[in-house]
């Protein structure tokens, strides 16, 4: 699994942050998500879906 | 026309009204007829609810919105309406983006986590007081409008001798039975407060939500002031409305109120179902569409309105099986109880570390907290754009 980020479309809701904080923080300044590993590791995978079914704006995907 | 309008009218406290819910039942979207006679639509699915607000065909702009009820006929039209300077919330993007980009950095979880502490001293001295006074007391007066009210004010930098005359007026300005004036006139009282205290940080800049941004450059007092205003009034009578509803409800469900007291475990979940099953906003949102639009095999006209009720979608059984009844284990993530799209809630992190750390301090504080008055007596706002409960005499 590869995570895909735009920071462009990103709110700043912060659901990925709260739902798997190991892969997703935001920055300091926007407050737009980072990504801190962008290949998660296999027990996480099912988390990072989760994240990305509940961010608010579609700005993380996973290929 | 269609015969349906939108009804306020409950059966049950905590259940949206049957005529709605049963809506839902039939189709997920259906036409209804606004209160100044406009032919729109009420969406009552999860699924089309979650589509409608993701989808920037969808303008939130308040010239282009119908009135749902007749209590806000007089405030809707382009006149009353406009869109003041920084009020993004009623903007799109790419206006909207501009603002938005500029506070995500404030409301980040962990800027939330950070405030934490401040949220749990707060807390205890509202719980210090409420103990202190004869019983029974108002639960709402003593605990649930205080705590988000100082917090919001602190994060803001609003002194608090000012608070005051700050929960009058966004008393005011979301009672839905009030006259238009009267909400435009709480509209200007508090933002000519704000105005002032941009210009007196301007001068005298302190560690504050409101000093950073001045100290941003990007935004003029004009703009600034609508940001302090929204911010203030959706950060007031949101979580005040969640933490009196929701005591109510654990309350009336001793087992689910025993959860969240002694099982530290099913707070973070537990306040996620109170969100989901209380659904606070609970007459809206409403979006119009700016172009032809399909969804779910119903073609919505450009600039027909589009009522999203979220307390019936969020008990969508294909999404939230058995969701009429409140249980505080059940996966409850998802909901849309802070919107979805490009305006879900700006402080959804603050509200939850607030609901987080104030039920269960509540409860551990008072273990025999019982209502003072039967449960049927519990006057609630049911007229009000946000819902809850007026007064909740309590003892213990
Ligand atoms: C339990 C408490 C809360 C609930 C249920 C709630 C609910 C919502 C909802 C449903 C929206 C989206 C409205 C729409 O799409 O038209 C929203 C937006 C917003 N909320 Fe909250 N809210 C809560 C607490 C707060 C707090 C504590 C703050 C501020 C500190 C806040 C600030 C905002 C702002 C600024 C927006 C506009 C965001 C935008 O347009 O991008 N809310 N809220
Ligand atoms: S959930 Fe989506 S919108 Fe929110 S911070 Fe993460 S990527 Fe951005």
């Amino acid at each position: 699994m590869e995570i895909k980020a735009d920071t462009t479309v990103c709110i700043g809701a912060g659901m990925c942050a709260l739902t798997v904080p190991a892969i997703f923080d935001q920055s300091e300044e926007e407050g737009t998500v980072v990504v801190l590993d962008s290949t998660p590791p296999a027990e996480l995978e099912d988390a990072v879906r989760r994240a990305v079914t509940l961010c608010p704006s579609g700005a993380i995907s996973v290929v | 026309m269609s015969d349906l309008t939108l009804t306020t009218t409950r059966q049950r406290p905590f259940d949206p009204p049957d005529e709605i819910a049963e809506l839902r039942e039939q189709t997920p979207i259906h036409r209804m007829t606004y209160a100044d006679g406009h032919l729109g639509w009420i969406v009552t699915s999860y699924a089309a609810a979650r589509a409608i607000l993701a989808d920037a065909r969808f303008s939130n702009r308040p010239e282009l919105m119908h009135p749902l009820i007749p209590a806000r006929m007089e405030l809707a039209g382009d006149q009353a309406l406009r869109v003041p300077p920084g009020f993004f919330l009623r903007m799109d993007a790419p206006e909207h983006t501009r603002y938005r980009k500029l506070l995500t950095g404030q409301f980040t979880v962990r800027r939330m986590k950070e405030l934490e502490p401040r949220i749990a001293e707060i807390t205890d001295s509202c719980l210090d007081a409420m103990e202190a006074a004869a019983k029974p007391v108002d639960l709402v007066q003593e605990f649930a409008l205080p705590i988000p009210s100082l917090v919001i004010c602190e994060l803001l930098g609003v002194p608090y001798e000012d608070r005051a005359q700050f929960q009058e007026d966004t008393k005011v300005l979301v009672n839905l039975e009030i006259k238009a004036e009267d909400a435009m006139g709480a509209m200007t009282r508090i933002s000519a407060y704000l105005y002032g205290l941009i210009q007196r940080k301007r001068a005298k800049p302190e560690d504050d939500l409101l000093s950073g941004l001045i100290e941003n450059g990007e935004l003029n007092d004009e703009e600034l002031t609508g940001v302090a205003f929204l911010l203030l009034v959706a950060g007031h009578e949101t979580t005040a409305n969640m933490l009196g509803l929701g005591t109510y409800a654990l309350l009336t469900n001793p087992a689910q109120l025993a959860l969240m007291r002694d099982d530290p475990s099913a707070v973070e979940n537990g306040v996620e179902e109170l969100l989901r099953y209380l659904t606070i906003i609970h007459l809206g949102p409403v979006r119009s569409a700016l172009a032809d639009v399909e969804i779910e095999g119903r073609l919505i006209k450009a600039g027909e309105s589009v009522a999203i009720h979220l307390p019936v979608a969020n008990r969508d059984p294909s999404r939230f099986p058995d969701g009429d009844a409140l249980d505080l284990t059940r996966p409850a993530t998802g909901h849309l109880t802070f919107g979805h799209g490009i305006h879900q809630c700006l402080g959804q992190q603050l509200a939850r570390a607030e609901m987080r750390i104030a039920y269960p301090a509540l409860l551990r504080r008072f273990p025999g907290l019982r209502l003072a008055i039967s449960p049927e007596e519990v006057p609630m706002r049911s007229d009000m754009s946000i819902y809850g409960v007026h007064r909740l005499p309590v003892t213990w």
